[in-house]
């Protein structure tokens, strides 16, 4: 399968944070979800991939072309949302076309009046009377009106109503429909990713955990509870991460099967939610500092 | 082609999919020849995400349920032997469970009708 970006051994090193040795790709023709809490690095790859931010170290390919030589080019086929405001508040949708628009050699005007239709926009509206949904609607509008094949979207749901959460989700679905287009978006609201993500891409301090397919993290991944006599100084080097109270204990595993075949009938085995991951992920951390 | 897709189910949804389209298949509701949505209209359709959808085709393409054309789609498979055993035994089954049906409604003990079977069963050899 065609990688649409790829990142190989990238790093960026700022006073108090450093990205560490990323190496991410990401698959033509579907949607990568890229989860981490706040602060672990997710907006300074999405920088970085958009040629925002240059690293220290490593290559940055899109659509297998680096900006070096190419950024105008990679450019063209990107559509970009970001979760604050980039447009000239005092201007309207209409004059802010105006100003985009010749910037895309693909612009495409029915299409854009379409999504203005769709998402119920006005075009007189100053922007800075925009709600934050309409501002997100608008942002959205602009990226996907120049026929991008690869679109990058930083924190796209957070602060917004999950009416709307979902009618991105159903937007999003459609552009999928297209085996061309490519979606990469970071969130921290991972129960937006179950419907519509096919990969997710895990960062934690700085460092790419794993990149999988979502169905691949269900069968290897599991939430292990059971009584706390079970543990020891063995049996714990089993866990990522565990979290024990008076009534027992529950840990999060990377290996199911073999969870199973130590502890068998004696512990409940569940499927992990991203957030039980990105949780004990951080905890497990915690516990070798 | 109904699918119904539970997320409470503890069934992950590619497996839904697919025991559904073959079930279908074997029911024969789903004729050999037949097209099957692509994989990224049923995945918009059903809400779901492409890799989904994917993994549910893959599985039915390995179990020879359907066949793809690059460029074409997906197809119901001709039936094979296998599969008519399979459709053959699902038959069995639901004639079973109503002769099981009917035997309870009349009282009819699990040993009668084993009985009436054995019987049965010689009579036509």
């Amino acid at each position: 399968m065609e990688n649409v970006i790829e990142l190989r051994n990238v790093n960026k090193i700022f006073d108090s944070f450093r990205l560490n040795d990323i190496s991410l790709t990401v698959k033509k023709g579907f949607v990568t979800g890229f989860i981490g809490g706040n602060g672990v690095g997710k907006s300074t790859t999405i920088k970085l991939i958009m040629n925002l931010l240059q690293p220290d170290s490593g290559t940055i390919s899109v659509f297998g072309l680096n900006y070096k030589e190419h950024e105008k080019e990679i450019k063209q086929r990107i559509g970009f949302v970001f979760d604050e405001n980039v447009f000239y508040e005092n201007l309207t949708l209409a004059e802010m076309k105006q100003i985009i628009k010749p910037a895309y050699s693909n612009w495409d005007d029915n299409l854009f009046n379409h999504y203005v239709k769709t998402f119920e926009l006005p075009l007189k509206k100053k922007i800075k009377q925009f709600s934050k949904g309409m501002m997100m609607k608008a942002s959205l509008t602009m990226a996907l009106s120049h026929h991008a094949e690869l679109i990058i979207m930083d924190e796209p749901t957070s602060g917004l109503d999950p009416i709307f959460r979902r009618e991105l989700l159903e937007i999003l679905h459609q552009l999928m429909e297209d085996e061309n287009k490519t979606i990469f978006f970071s969130t921290h609201i991972t129960t937006d990713l179950d419907r519509i993500a096919d990969y997710i891409a895990f960062i934690h301090n700085g460092e790419l955990v794993f990149t999988k397919e979502i169905y691949q993290i269900e069968e290897e991944y599991a939430i292990v509870k059971g009584g706390k006599e079970l543990l020891d100084r063995d049996t714990e080097q089993e866990f990522i991460g565990i979290r024990k109270s008076n009534h027992g204990f529950e840990a999060l595993t990377a290996n199911k099967s073999r969870i199973e075949n130590i502890f068998g009938e004696m512990v409940v085995i569940e499927k992990p939610t991203l957030e039980d991951i990105m949780f004990y992920t951080k905890k497990g951390a915690e516990r070798f500092v | 082609m109904q699918i119904l897709i539970s997320n409470n189910s503890k069934e992950p949804i590619y497996e839904q999919i697919y025991s559904q389209i073959k079930k279908q298949i074997l029911k024969n509701e789903l004729q050999a020849g037949q097209a099957l949505p692509s994989m990224r209209q049923l995945a918009k359709d059903l809400d779901i995400s492409v890799i989904t959808t994917k993994r549910a085709y893959e599985e039915l393409e390995k179990n020879g349920f359907i066949y793809s054309v690059v460029g074409k789609g997906s197809f119901v498979s001709e039936q094979n032997h296998e599969m008519i055993k399979e459709r053959k035994l699902k038959v069995i089954e639901e004639q079973l469970v109503t002769a099981i049906q009917n035997s309870k409604e009349i009282g009819l003990s699990f040993t009668e009708l084993q009985e009436l079977l054995n019987m049965l069963y010689r009579e036509e050899d």
